[in-house]
This record gives structure tokens, sequence and C-alpha cells, in this order.
């Protein structure tokens, strides 16, 4: 279980300064999927960084079951069971994506275990386990990969930043399904994932919409997604594949 | 075989993965002598008789054999200057295994400077690798500077891997290729430098004959205090392609010198050079922080992977 406290975040820019989440509180109980949605620049993004560590917060509190984490590093985060895919994944020249995933399981996996990985995704794993994860990966495949990484962690707390994003309308058919397997198997683990496509919103337990750094409103999906439709929040990916795929 | 101690065997074991007498033909120079040699039907080494080093030919059309060379140097102060010269008949399709590691616990520089020439026949093809390894805890420092010069006849090819990872404390590696119609010349350099270490590498390739190609990637990490210059020149003398990489990381205060050289002196040589020098990106380290890595284990990764 995720809570946070009163969680705030400033940065000092030219224009001054300015409070990019004021005063969040929040809990992710474990077995449940949330989906964090609300308008762009809203602060969704900042706040995956603060708990999975990137930035740290300058007022508020982080803790994960039960124990604070509010000043624990990137690493300590991780290795207490915080899985994080970013919204624009790293490249690394020389890496292959065997190499990443087999850190990200923290373990010698073996290639027939880490092509799994890849199928879930929807990448043909004979083709991507041997490829460098480089500038040679489109952003579509890049992203995939990312997601794997996380699904490898097998994490008590797997964090998405937007997975669709840069993602094409096959794939993320797909990635519906990676969402929906994971729901199905989410057992003692919780999911954030922060979207505003309403296919992903549509497989959440619990809505979270955040505005201007500060939670809008949060709820079951039935009471929240209803008010969402036709907004910023819930966008459309295509009609057609709202409708059930490519034909 | 004369007796290596165990020093010696672990310099070969770094430099040439050799456990044992390796297979086919070698040499094993160590102490500035020929330790131990073996020739085989199509692969003869002869000692020079007017300068030390040794004479490799290989016949026309020597298929799926290697070739051992392997020097090292464990005696503090001994500086030796080496010329091997490689005759690949045409045809011949060889692995050739150099490389050098040197172990000075003494206060006195300990240097080999290996030149190696190559002349490859027509259609000849080499593997030519060449590991530096140096080690040892004396004030005396490990010098090594190889040069290699290759002339190259029509379809002949020649596949070069050079790798400096540890321990030399100064390196000047020059390289000159001339290369006729059809010919093809690839390397691919990794290099790692630490503290106050210093590495130069020169390259000059001529492409002078149609088709001939030649394609330069350098992959190196300059740390501590450490300096590199990769100096890479091509020219373009025919219709030809040409391509030069530098892709470096510098850490801690390491510096490095990239010098693009292209000259093309006909309307149909295609040139190209790249270049790119710069510091772990941070998102790359936060990443592998996230997968549980620590910041020193990430670097590890990174590092590693880069200089595969």
């Amino acid at each position: 279980m995720l809570e946070l406290q009163h969680l705030s975040f400033q940065v000092n820019d030219p224009a001054g300064e300015k409070e990019i989440v004021r005063d969040v509180n929040l809990t992710i109980p474990d077995r449940e999927l949330v989906v964090i949605t609300g308008p762009n620049g809203g602060g969704k993004s900042t706040l995956a960084r603060l708990i999975a560590g990137v930035e740290t917060p300058t007022g508020g509190s982080i803790r994960f079951n039960g124990e604070d984490i509010t000043r624990a590093s990137v690493t300590d985060r991780a290795r207490a069971g915080i899985a994080y895919a970013f919204q624009q994944p790293v490249r690394f020249k020389g890496l292959r994506v065997l190499d990443l995933l087999r850190i990200a399981a923290g373990r010698k996996l073996d290639i027939s275990a880490a092509c799994e990985y890849l199928s879930a995704v929807g990448l043909c794993a004979k083709d991507y386990i041997d490829r460098e994860v480089n500038a040679s990966l489109s952003g579509g495949e890049l992203k995939r990969i990312e997601i794997a990484t996380v699904l490898a962690r097998g994490a008590k707390l797997s964090i998405f930043d937007e997975p669709e994003a840069g993602i094409d309308l096959w794939s993320f058919q797909n990635l519906i399904q990676v969402f929906e397997n994971l729901r199905r198997n989410i057992r003692d683990s919780a999911i954030l994932i922060i979207s505003h496509q309403e296919r992903i919103l549509a497989v959440a337990d619990r809505i979270i919409v955040i505005q201007e750094g500060r939670v809008l409103r949060q709820g079951s999906r039935d009471e929240i997604l209803p008010t969402l439709i036709g907004t910023a929040s819930a966008v459309r990916a295509c009609r057609q594949a709202d409708q059930g795929g490519a034909q | 075989m004369k007796q290596l101690d165990e020093i010696q065997l672990r310099l070969l074991r770094e430099v040439a993965e050799l456990h044992s007498v390796p297979e086919g033909a070698y040499n094993i120079r160590a102490n500035g002598e020929s330790a131990a040699r073996a020739s085989t039907a199509n692969i003869e080494i002869v000692s020079k008789t007017d300068k030390p080093g040794i004479d490799v030919t290989i016949k026309p059309g020597t298929k799926n054999e290697s070739v051992h060379i392997p020097v090292v140097l464990t005696e503090s102060g001994l500086k030796e200057t080496v010329y091997n010269d490689f005759h690949i008949g045409r045809d011949a399709d060889v692995v050739i295994v150099a490389g050098c590691g040197i172990d000075n616990c003494g206060n006195q520089d300990a240097q080999h400077d290996g030149i190696h020439r190559f002349f490859l026949e027509p259609g000849a093809h080499v593997k030519y690798v060449e590991k530096h390894y140096g080690s040892g805890s004396g004030r005396g420092k490990r010098i090594l500077n190889p040069v290699t010069e290759l002339t190259m006849e029509e379809n002949s090819s020649m596949e070069m891997e050079m790798v400096q990872i540890k321990g030399v404390d100064d390196t000047q590696r020059t390289t000159r290729a001339e290369l006729k119609a059809g010919a093809k010349l690839v390397v691919r350099e990794r290099l790692m430098t630490h503290e106050s270490q210093r590495a130069v590498s020169v390259y000059a390739v001529a492409l002078n004959g149609a088709g001939s190609s030649a394609d330069l990637v350098s992959r190196s990490v300059a740390r501590d205090d450490s300096y590199q210059k990769f100096d890479a020149t091509i020219l373009g003398n025919a219709p030809c392609q040409g391509h030069t990489e530098c892709d470096s990381i510098i850490m801690d205060r390491g510096r490095i010198l990239a010098v693009p050289g292209l000259e093309a002196n006909c309307v149909d040589a295609a040139l190209v050079h790249e270049a790119a020098i710069g510091k772990i990106a941070g998102e790359q380290l936060i990443k592998l922080m996230t997968l549980g890595l620590t910041e020193a284990e990430a670097e590890e990764q990174i590092i590693n992977g880069f200089l595969k």
C-alpha cells in the first residue's frame, strides 16, 4: 500500500516559485489498479517521479507498506518493490534488451523467460532479445520494451507513466490486454497508471483526477469515468479501435 | 617450450585467452626472446636475421587456421622494438591473435613497440585481434606503441579488433593502410583509460582503388585524469566508401580529443565522420537505479555494455 500525505513539490524557475504538486493526499491500496488522469501540465508525471524517487518532495511524506520512504533513494525504493516505466524511455548503446530484462528481474533470466515478457507486450521475442536498446529501435518498440522491463520486475507497486504515448494503434490494443492481464493477476500488488486514454481508464478499479497539482476528485471507475467522457481527461484512441480493433 | 612463470601465464590469458599451448601456428615472446614457436604445413614462422622479430608466411588458399603471437613482459626496465611481417597468400582466410601484456613491479619503465606489417594478396581475408593489458604495482610505466601497416591488394579484407581496457600507462597506436580496388578494412577499437594514462590512436587510411572501403569505429571511456586522442584520417582517392566514428564517455576529469580527417580526391568518394563525446546521461543511471541497481552498479553496467 502506498500512502501520500500532504505531498508537495515546488520548483524555482525564472518566473519565481512554482508549485507543481500541492498538498496531495492519496492512498493506493494493494489489489487495485488505479489510473491518474487530468489535463496536461497538471502534475501527474511529477507525482509519478516523486513516488519513484526521481524527484524529492519539498513537503509531506510518502509511505510504502508502512515504511516512510520520503527520503529513500531511487535504488532503495526499487528494492522495496516499486517499479517505474518512464514516459520517455532511455536508450543505451551496447546494452541489449536481454541485459535490461535480466537487470530488471534481478536474476539471470533464461532466454525463454525473457521472451515471455517481450511476447506479453506484442514483440516477436527472437527478433528483439539480442537487439541493443539504442537509436535503432523506434519510439513504439522502445516503449514496449520499457513496459516489459517493469513486468519482469514483478514489483509490489508498478507505475506506468503514459504507457500509450508513442504506441501505434495495433499495439494499443495489445497494451490494454497487458493491463487487463496485470489486473487479473494482481494478488498482493498494486498498479498505478498515468493516462487519459478512455480504454485504460475503463480497466481501472479507481480513478483519480489531478488538476493544477491537486486532487480534484477520486472514486470508483463507475463513479468517475462517466463524468470525464468528452473531456481532455478521457480521450479516445480511435473510434474503430474502441469498437474492437482495426478491420 | 621454455618454462613461463605464473605472472607470464596470467598475462597470456589476459591478452590471448591462452590457457595452454594454442592450436595452429604460434610464437610466444617473453621478456625479449622467443619462448615457444610452432609452424604448420600452411603457416611458416621464422626469425628475422637482421633485427628482432619474425616473418609469418601464410600459403595461398589456407583456410580456417590461426596464428597466435602474444608478447609478455615482466622485467622492469626492458625496452624492445620488434618487427613482425605477415605475408598472407591469395584467398587465404585466417585469424591472427596478437596482444601484449606487461607486468611491471619495478620502478623502471617497461616498453614494447611492435611494428607489424601485413601484406594481403588478392582475395585474402584476415581477422586480427590485438589486446593490450598492463598490471603490476611498481612506479615504472607500462608503455606500448604499436605500429600497424597494411598493404591490401584487390578484394582483400581485414577486420581488426583492438582492445585496451586496463593497466597501460602510455600508448601511441599508429595504423596506416593502403587499399586497392575492392579491398575492405574494418576496425573496431575499444579503449578505457584510468588515472593519468594517455592513449593516442592515429589512423591514416588511403582508399586508392575503386570499390574499396574502410569503417573505423572507436568506443572509448576516459576516467580519472586520463587523456585520449583519436585521430582518424581517410583519403578517398577513388570511388570508395569511408566511415570513421568516435563514440566516447568521459568521467571524472578525463579528456578526449577526436580529430576527424576526411579528404576526398575523387568525386565518387563517399566519406563520413561521426564523433560523440559526453558523460553518462543522468537518465540512463536513473533508469537502471529504478531497476534496483546502485549508482555505481548502474555506471558499471553502462560502461561494460558500451565497451562490449
